[in-house]
């Protein structure tokens, strides 16, 4: 071995199959030499072999191994010892020897990158990577508490969007995210807008005064529209979950999400949307917004009650802003013979629930029927149809195929997360529905609740566009689209009545 | 809620940065609108422990007694302030012997602990030949106990007999103590379960020179505070566990003049700095004390996740946790995966075995691998493997020690306490550096390597730790 030389000399013997080599002066790493020892062993024409520094002890195993060492060889000596298979081809030990010469050569291998991190297990982990302060848990609802539990032991504000997560499960969630001064926004929570980003389902709105709290999604969605649409844009959206103002949970994240509210700066007035809540609640939850500075303006969508758009009115003129005209994109509509229903097909389970409340009070029970497919019923292994549009309009085509139907009322929510053009699907499906049924001299009326922004990703006027073009009456404002249906169900030959 | 305290952690006061878990969807959302958003590479949790997961973690006492738990093991301040007998410092009568690992009796005990039993038996006098104190012990002659419940640690087989010098270790910051005995060195060694004629030889003359010797100079020197020199170590390469050539020389630096100073016969001391200078292991012994110091400070807070011990037998694998007292969870100790000295080979070896993952439990060993590269070359990887298995203790750990850093992280503190919810939530195991004792008594090391703990004495903890949880006044 020429290369020994360099260094102070090399003493090797070679006889019957067996090599024993010491290197003096020359210092691997133990490690480096197990491994070394290893892929030598390994090699199908080595019996048994070892490379290691010279110490007593591995001497001993050596000779053990019944390797004849040279009695000179001492821990500052690499000794290698290496002996071929029986049967092995003389070369077997050169082949073994350019091995060793490989290994011990074998370069480093480059250096990954300091932050080549594999992607963090736990949302606390995650957490600490960018100095997080709210996680976003979208995972299985009955999974969902340890998550949740994490982040706020990291000190983090949690939004669960999953739905499912058992009531008791909630209450604990969010007594803990109280004694940290944190928030759980959620279970089953849409919508937040943090300082002007969407969290969940949100709109793209302009920066403002208003702070929303909301048991709601798209009725947060339906607020923040119409204050964009009447320039006035929103501070944040605190989204509580659809439960939270229920008996079990009175209102705890209403209430941190009002006290919130209350201390920024940037908030000049609190809009609070929520189905109606249980009255013991809406008690505890009016005697906290009377104590707060920032005033607050209700919106609880049910029969006798504002609805959204009024309330949203309400707000406007509490900031002592103009009250615009609701953008709306009116088409012609055809006649609707009496006696035929009205079917409400949406995305949105508040906007459902406000179209509802205004058919109902206008035309009574009548055989009007009002679905949401984002009723847990419609998404149980299926995504949320503000990103699955599929089963609505499987609905669509078939009521249009049924003549009692006089007037399709539908939703089309825009915003970030959801599908990125929901009138590319929706458009041509209400034209062929139309067409289907006459066309604009025909039977079939069709009215279109668009809740978006002009900011938003979708671009709602070309959503707009679309939707009219292909012969649906387009409102921003939900409560407008349900009215103007009733009109037309009530056989009024104007596309869009006047307010 | 103090008024000084920013509502929501002052969510509302700046743009958000954002974890997501789940849908796909909603993160790519974030990321249209240019947040920053680090995404959850999340994975369910075992459907049986889910209920307990979720009880421990609802548990509202939890989060405060693992703050106090861990904040404990890490403001711990270990001095090693003697060397002394373990008849004398642990009251240990003769025919008493501890054990590393969880309680044991002689008929599951594994070659290697069966031949540091056999090699203690002799060292003692307590029977002439091999055989006879196997006889004894196989009729129970002996008591045997664990190291942990004598606040004591021992390294692989982990025997400790009353004549064995222990080194003294006292916590300047919450008042405990722990013991570990002298490390022999490599090779054929009691604690690899050897007991020949040179094994019992080096150990009584550790007992006459290095043990006195080591007493006068620490006597002399004062107390050394170990967590400095761990962390000085730690950045010098060692991990504390499989690499001590660092802390070892750090120690020999610290105690050189005293040793020369003491009133020993000059030969002797020579003995003594040889003794040391050839046994790159000699500090783990006194980093483990350090560790059964700092981790024991961290028992028995009613409600705490923290694991407190990590220690196997050579048969079953146990760990204790600050939340459920002194119980042991135990599952069968694993064979490491390593590399084998000469011919040796996975056959030869035997299970997990030892204290000496009470490195690991106190944020050292295998969750500072990215302090000591080398170490992880043991298992055929490479340095970024060694950073990888660093970082992927930080899921599993409450904390980041505030006094060992790593210097290749940037001095990221190393992952300090192991939390038994997250092992168990995200399936990761603790990583722990390791020798590898042939199976055989008497034959001693055959190789290193990293070995993981079973994953249901997590499960079995987090079962007991939810029991324990009282129910919530209705």
């Amino acid at each position: 071995m020429t290369e020994g030389g360099a260094i102070g000399g090399t003493t090797m013997g070679t006889t019957d199959g067996v090599w024993v080599e010491v290197r003096r002066g020359v210092y691997h790493d133990s490690v480096t030499l197990m491994r070394v020892s290893r892929a030598l062993a390994e090699r199908p024409d080595v019996a048994e072999a070892m490379a290691a520094m010279g110490t007593d002890l591995n001497l001993e195993m050596l000779r053990r191994m019944g390797f004849d060492v040279p009695a000179d060889a001492g821990p500052g000596d690499l000794v290698v010892a290496v002996r071929a298979a029986d049967g092995a081809p003389a070369q077997a030990l050169d082949g073994a020897r350019r091995a060793l010469e490989e290994l011990l050569r074998r370069p480093a291998t480059a250096a990954a990158p300091a932050d080549g991190e594999e992607p963090a297990r736990t949302t606390a982990a995650a957490a600490r990577r960018i100095g997080a302060d709210v996680a976003l848990l979208s995972i299985p609802g009955p999974q969902v508490f340890a998550e949740a539990m994490d982040a706020l032991d990291a000190g983090l504000n949690v939004m669960v969007f999953s739905d499912n997560v058992p009531v008791e499960q909630e209450i604990a969630l969010k007594d803990a995210a109280a004694r940290r001064g944190l928030i759980v926004m959620g279970p089953d929570c849409g919508t937040a807008v943090i300082g002007g980003v969407g969290l969940g389902f949100a709109n793209a709105v302009r920066p403002g005064p208003v702070g929303v709290v909301a048991a709601s999604g798209t009725g947060a969605q339906q607020v923040m529209c119409l204050l964009d649409a009447a320039d006035v844009g929103v501070s944040h959206v605190l989204g509580v979950g659809g439960r939270d103002l229920s008996l079990e949970v009175s209102g705890r994240s209403a209430l941190a999400a009002l006290a919130a509210l209350d201390d920024d700066p940037a908030t000049e007035l609190i809009i609070m949307v929520s189905k109606p809540p249980a009255p013991r609640v809406a008690g505890l939850i009016r005697e906290a917004a009377r104590r707060l500075d920032t005033p607050v303006v209700f919106a609880l969508p049910a029969p006798g009650e504002d609805d959204l758009t009024a309330a949203v009115e309400r707000a406007l003129a509490t900031l002592g802003r103009p009250v615009p005209r609701w953008p709306r994109w009116p088409a012609p509509q055809p006649t609707v013979p009496p006696g035929r229903e009205l079917r409400g097909l949406f995305v949105g389970g508040t906007l459902r629930d406000e179209a509802d409340a205004i058919v109902r009070a206008s035309l009574g029970d009548g055989g009007h029927t009002l679905v949401d497919f984002g009723d847990d019923a419609y998404t149980r292994g299926r995504p949320h149809p503000m990103i699955d549009p599929t089963l609505r309009l499987a609905a669509l085509a078939e009521h249009a195929a049924d003549p009692a139907c006089g007037v399709l009322l539908l939703d089309a929510v825009l915003g970030h997360g959801a599908e990125p053009d929901p009138a590319a699907a929706l458009a041509p499906a209400i034209a062929a529905a139309r067409e289907r049924r006459g066309g604009p001299d025909g039977d079939l009326a069709v009215v279109v609740s668009l809740c978006g922004t002009a900011g938003d990703p979708q671009d709602r006027d070309r959503q707009a566009a679309a939707l009219r073009e292909a012969g649906a009456s387009v409102f921003a404002s939900n409560a407008e689209a349900a009215r103007c249906a009733v009109r037309l169900l009530r056989g009024s030959v104007e596309g869009v009545p006047d307010e | 809620m103090s008024e000084a305290r920013p509502r929501l952690g002052g969510l509302l006061t700046r743009e958000p940065r954002v974890v997501a878990a789940g849908v796909g969807v909603l993160a790519e959302a974030l990321a249209q609108q240019a947040v920053p958003v680090e995404t959850v590479d999340w994975r369910p949790p075992p459907e049986e422990s889910l209920a307990a997961l979720n009880t421990v973690l609802g548990d509202p006492r939890r989060a405060a007694a693992n703050e106090r738990a861990v904040g404990r093991m890490l403001s711990a301040r270990p001095h090693l302030v003697d060397v002394r007998p373990a008849s004398e410092v642990l009251g240990l009568e003769p025919g008493a012997f501890l054990h590393a690992g969880p309680p044991l009796e002689w008929e599951r005990a594994s070659g290697p602990m069966r031949g540091a039993l056999m090699g203690a038996m002799l060292l003692e006098g307590l029977a002439e030949t091999p055989e006879e104190a196997e006889r004894a012990l196989a009729r129970g002659a002996a008591v045997l106990e664990p190291c942990h419940h004598h606040r004591t640690v021992g390294p692989m087989a982990g025997v400790v007999s009353p004549s064995m010098w222990m080194l003294v270790v006292e916590d300047a910051e919450h008042g405990g103590s722990a013991y570990c005995s002298l490390n022999e060195g490599l090779g054929k060694v009691l604690r690899y379960g050897a007991y020949g004629p040179e094994v019992l030889e080096r150990l009584r003359w550790m007992g006459a020179v290095l043990g006195p010797l080591l007493r006068d100079a620490v006597r002399r020197h004062g107390p050394i505070d170990l967590i400095g020199l761990i962390a000085q170590a730690l950045q010098m390469g060692d991990e504390l566990h499989n690499r001590n050539r660092a802390a070892t020389s750090l120690l020999v630096r610290e105690l050189g003049a005293d040793l020369v100073a003491a009133d020993a016969p000059r030969e002797q001391v020579a003995e003594v700095f040889r003794f040391i200078a050839g046994n790159d292991h000699f500090f783990l012994n006194a980093a483990m004390a350090a560790a059964k110091a700092a981790a024991d400070a961290a028992r028995g807070v009613p409600g705490s996740t923290l694991v407190v011990a990590m220690a196997r037998n050579g048969t079953d694998f146990g760990i204790q946790v600050s939340g459920t007292g002194d119980r042991w969870f135990t599952g069968p100790a694993q064979v490491p995966d390593g590399l084998y000295l000469g011919s040796y080979g996975p056959q030869d070896a035997n299970p997990d075995i030892g204290d000496s993952a009470i490195t690991e439990t106190a944020g050292m060993g295998g969750f500072a691998l990215a302090a000591a590269p080398a170490i992880v070359r043991f298992v055929g990887g490479e340095v970024p493997d060694a950073l990888a298995a660093t970082r992927r203790m930080y899921e599993i750990c409450l904390a980041e020690h505030p006094v060992l850093q790593i210097p290749l992280l940037s001095f990221r503190g190393t992952p300090a306490g192991v939390d038994v919810t997250r092992v168990v939530r995200t399936g990761v195991l603790p990583v722990i550096d390791t020798g590898i004792a042939g199976r055989e008594p008497g034959v001693g090391q055959v190789g290193a390597g990293l070995v993981s703990p079973p994953a249901e004495v997590f499960a079995d903890a987090l079962r007991a730790l939810a029991d324990a949880v009282r129910p919530e006044p209705a």
